[in-house]
């Protein structure tokens, strides 16, 4: 690309002669490690925006959750007119652009599944269009149907019975991060040219299937990219050019994301790492002398003010296993380069300061990228934020930068992606825990009664024998490794076929790395359950039909979470294990597979489905989150359980290792100074150690308790708390949930 | 030689300066009637565990550490265990592991045999956080069923032989041995600022987590009824204790 007035000031050559953003952010970016005096307090625009808004998610509350909703426009780049937070401010905006033409609409999006979008219409009281309900059935399929159309009775059984859970087979499978900066630093009619390019270069004339299928896919997505500047046209503005300034930068930006938003209801949409980038453009502006600190707040408070009214609509059975009406439009600070040089900049800190500006919140997913080589300041700041508002996660920058280099973002709650070189497909969960109850069972689910998985030999003995259920347990992975990564292969094809990301795609390479995204559920329950019969004795109940529904455990055994080695192998064991098992089959579109522990709030679901299990667990309880220790097995404190999850090779679960922990605010020190150097000390420990992932929360039992009697007082309308790889406005929780999180352990010796 | 370990705390961060790995160990003669660990009273109790087999689980935690943190040996009364508190304390500092007393000073006396081996112990303790329960001996009776005579003298022996402590005082405001009166508190402050070597003052308002304690093991709790100090009178036990300025 010829050299751009824009770039004036701009130094480098390598990003200039082809898209590369990362080749930008290195040759401009401007370390900062000072502290956070320099930060300033919401404008005058940002508490009116920001009043208004907190209005509108009152009135959504007080609807049941859904303001408005479309039910005869198909969600599209262009299906509506501009909308703003409300008309009178309009001008206040230095930010625009929403899903709809009104604040907190959810838009129709039926390509992942008409019948998700005419029943999420139907949940709130709203009628869809028989007219789409015609066009989507009748003349066209989504995804969906596809989907099942496709399954085998096998699939289906398994998928009923939920040893595979949360599959993307009824919405949009997301997780796939644009690079949306490109949009800022090379203006989309560059991002044409190139598409445009790979396009006319696409395979050697044999038309292969691959070859046919990309060529689409391309077309696609120069479409796309065509419908994203009339989509920016619609709200005034011309993206055919690179952003020339900070505010433009913002907006450019923020319009790439807001196509991915109007096309596609991923379970997770991420905004991914701009920090740094926005911050070469805005430092460009202050130096320049043509923008304040109060501007650059300003302009970093809006664009997160908009991924905080990011909405979809979903049905409530999604709510149950999602709870809180997440998105997932995680959003990353720090981090450090492959040089050494931090990535924290000013515009880290206005990221983390938008929880002070604006107050807590769960959207977007702010992820501060840990290392203990990040400065002083920094972390010691994010240690204050966390503990004034439990908004905010760490992730392991120096386990992930040798995998993923220093401009991955996080696709979803925790996992990693190389921004704009790297798409991923994601799995949801296999249900390990139930996967052990079919291995003793021979396959017989225990709560449906139905043959799931194959019918091998079942235990008979009554009490079990360690050595036996491993060998059964072993062969019973296998089947359900097979199984799921098949089911997947099969969701993905179709996903691909009817439900494209094609805004999304057109922001990444051409030739793309893809991942194939496994989970793990159930996974403390597993491990404490094969200690229990290693270490304990384990009785199994039996129905009439000889069918093993309960378990006695006598005498004492070692728990995950207590950094006891006996029962910490078996954890990694069973991680390592299981991937191991799933790298055997071949994977869709020659993707690498990972796999993660961590499971959301599902957890609750996950344990409503799944018997009792032999480490005490009783049936119908909820597992355990991601990969924290099971229920009241931590005995030794919050630093024996962090070591436990420690232990977890990062190598073998790719995907992620979540943990969220409570902490006692008095627990962690007597006044805010005291806590922040022992938080950071904490994650120091923690991290060093080649953890991966920590959620942060920090305040007492009795605060959840007050906010769940008490869900009308005003302090808790925005009380956000950390969950497994996302966070959530306490009260939006189900009551079930909310109790699930009260009865997870607080670290608070008193 | 072994210790007798009621439990095992990894995350202590008000037990001393940083991060520190807490034993609690199991034994302790004063019956206070606010004690929250009534479960650690009875001697001999509990695991039993070597000082190496302690330390090596305590250098698990080394890397939470930083500069600041270490072990602190509270309980019961640790005293009471002093053979293996001196031996664990001294196989510490050849590990380079700051080491911290958290103490009641109960046992506390210069006579022999104890007072020799006091003084071995403090050979390798880096810090002693001394409770004292009320400054008034007749009230400390009442509260402790023990007297505070000794306790006194050990603050006394600790200044005059400089090694570093920590004062902490529980706030209570009621029952025979209440210490929420302007009066005891400004004889404890006079005492405390007559020795030499006092780091830190700490108010640790009386709390009422540990009741059920007594109810599982069936004592009747002699605070019933009385509620914890408030906001206000904590902030008074504070400025007449001068915290801020041993800060």
């Amino acid at each position: 690309m010829p050299e751009r007035k824009e770039w004036e000031g701009f130094k480098g050559k390598i990003w200039k002669d082809e898209i590369n953003t990362r080749d930008f952010i290195q040759e401009n970016y401007t370390p900062y490690d000072g502290d956070e005096s320099f930060l300033v307090g919401p404008t005058d625009a940002t508490d009116k925006l920001w009043g208004k808004l907190q209005e509108l998610q009152k009135a959504e509350r007080a609807k049941g959750g859904v303001l408005d909703m479309d039910t005869d426009i198909v969600s599209s780049l262009t299906s509506h007119g501009p909308g703003y937070i409300c008309d009178k401010y309009k001008n206040l905006e230095k930010v625009v652009g929403l899903q709809t033409d009104k604040p907190l609409k959810r838009a129709f999006m039926p390509y992942g599944g008409i019948k998700m979008a005419e029943e999420s219409c139907e949940m709130y009281g709203y009628t869809p269009s028989p007219e789409l309900d015609k066009v989507f059935n009748v003349y066209h399929k989504t995804h969906n149907q596809a989907v099942f159309d496709a399954y085998t009775p096998e699939m289906r059984k398994a998928r009923k019975n939920k040893i595979m859970t949360g599959l993307p087979d009824t919405y949009g499978r997301g997780r796939i991060v644009g690079d949306y900066r490109r949009v800022a630093l090379y203006g989309v009619d560059y991002l044409i040219e190139q598409k445009q390019k790979d396009l006319a270069e696409c395979g050697n004339g044999t038309m292969t299937e691959k070859v046919i299928r990309l060529r689409e896919e391309i077309a696609e997505q120069i479409k796309a990219l065509k419908g994203m500047k009339e989509m920016a046209q619609i709200y005034g503005y011309d993206i055919s050019a690179p952003a020339s300034n900070a505010k433009e930068a913002v907006q450019w930006l923020y319009f790439g994301y807001l196509a991915a938003i109007k096309t596609q209801n991923g379970a997770a949409m991420s905004v991914g790492r701009v920090s740094t980038f926005l911050d070469i453009y805005i430092k460009r502006d202050m130096d320049a002398g043509i923008l304040t600190e109060d501007e650059a707040q300003e302009l970093i408070d809006h664009l997160t003010m908009k991924c905080r009214m990011v909405k979809f609509a979903r049905i409530k059975s999604y709510n149950e296993l999602f709870s809180g009406d997440p998105v997932w439009a995680t959003l990353e600070v720090g981090g450090l380069g492959q040089d050494g040089r931090s990535m924290v900049t000013k515009t880290d800190y206005r990221f983390l300061h938008t929880l002070e500006n604006m107050g807590p919140s769960p959207e977007p997913n702010l992820t501060v990228l840990y290392s203990k080589r990040l400065p002083d300041n920094f972390r010691k700041y994010a240690a204050y934020i966390s503990i004034t508002t439990s908004s905010i996660q760490y992730e392991n920058d120096d386990v992930m930068r040798p995998v993923w280099g220093d401009d991955y973002s996080i696709c979803c709650c925790v996992s990693a992606t190389q921004t704009g070189k790297e798409m991923q497909f994601f799995g949801a969960r296999a249900n390990l825990a139930k996967c052990l109850n079919y291995a003793i069972n021979g396959g017989v689910d225990m709560k449906s009664g139905d043959q799931v998985g194959p019918a091998y030999q079942p235990i008979t003995s009554e009490y079990l024998d360690y050595d036996e259920v491993m060998d059964k347990y072993d062969k019973m992975m296998d089947w359900l490794a097979g199984l799921y990564v098949n089911t997947l292969n099969l969701i993905h094809y179709m996903h691909d076929k009817y439900y494209y990301e094609a805004a999304v795609m057109a922001l990444i390479d051409t030739n793309v790395r893809r991942t194939f995204a496994t989970g793990i559920a159930g996974f403390s329950h597993v491990v404490d359950s094969l200690s229990a019969i290693k270490y304990a004795k384990v009785k199994t109940v039996r129905n009439e039909n000889g069918l093993v529904v309960d378990y006695k455990v006598e005498g004492e055994f070692p728990k995950y979470g207590n950094d006891d080695e006996r029962a910490d192998e078996i954890a990694v064991w069973l991680l390592k294990t299981f991937m191991g098992k799933l790298e055997k089959f071949e994977t869709y579109r020659d993707s690498e597979p990972t796999t993660s522990i961590l499971t959301i709030t599902s957890n609750v679901v996950y344990g409503k489905a799944t018997g009792a299990l032999p480490d005490g667990r009783k049936a119908g309880e909820p597992f355990s989150p991601g990969a924290n220790p099971s229920y009241g097995a931590e005995q030794n404190g919050l630093l024996a359980s962090l070591n436990s999850v420690a232990k977890l090779p990062y190598e073998y679960a790719l995907d992620g290792i979540s943990n969220t922990q409570t902490i006692h605010p008095d627990a962690l020190g007597h006044d805010n100074g005291e806590r922040v150097d022992n938080l950071v000390r904490v994650m120091d420990g923690y991290f060093e150690q080649g953890a991966h992932h920590l959620n942060v929360n920090v305040f007492g039992t009795e605060k959840l308790i007050d906010a769940m009697e008490h869900p009308e007082k005003e302090e808790y309308a925005n009380f956000t708390i950390r969950v497994s790889g996302y966070a959530v406005k306490f009260i939006d929780l189900t009551r079930e949930q909310q109790l699930d999180v009260i009865a997870r352990t607080c670290h608070g010796r008193l | 030689m072994t210790g007798y370990v009621h439990s095992i705390e990894t995350f202590g961060s008000v037990d001393g300066p940083g991060i520190r790995f807490v034993v609690f160990l199991t034994g302790c003669n004063m019956r206070c009637q606010f004690c929250h660990n009534p479960d650690t009273w009875e001697p001999g109790r509990g695991t039993e565990y070597t000082a190496d087999e302690l330390l090596k689980k305590a250098l698990r935690y080394k890397t939470y550490w930083g500069d600041a943190g270490g072990i602190t040996v509270s309980g019961g009364e640790p005293l009471l265990q002093i053979d293996f508190l001196t031996e664990l304390f001294r196989k510490a500092k050849e590990m380079g592991i700051n080491t911290c007393l958290d103490t009641a000073g109960q046992p506390f006396t210069r006579e022999n045999p104890f007072f020799d081996k006091f003084v071995e112990l403090m050979k390798y303790t880096d810090l002693v956080m001394l409770d004292i329960k009320n400054i008034d001996d007749e009230k400390h009776k009442a509260l402790t069923g023990h007297t505070n005579v000794n306790i006194l003298d050990c603050a006394r022996y600790l200044s005059d032989t400089g090694k570093d402590m920590w004062i902490r005082h529980v706030l209570v405001s009621g029952g025979v041995g209440a210490s929420d009166d302007d009066g005891l508190l400004k004889r404890l402050a006079e005492f405390i600022a007559s020795l030499h070597t006092v780091k830190k003052v700490e108010v640790l308002p009386y709390h009422v987590f540990g009741v059920h304690k007594w109810e599982i093991m069936g004592i009747p709790y002699p605070l019933e009824g009385v509620e914890p100090p408030t906001p206000e009178r904590i902030a008074n036990a504070n400025e007449i204790l001068n915290t801020e300025s041993y800060r």
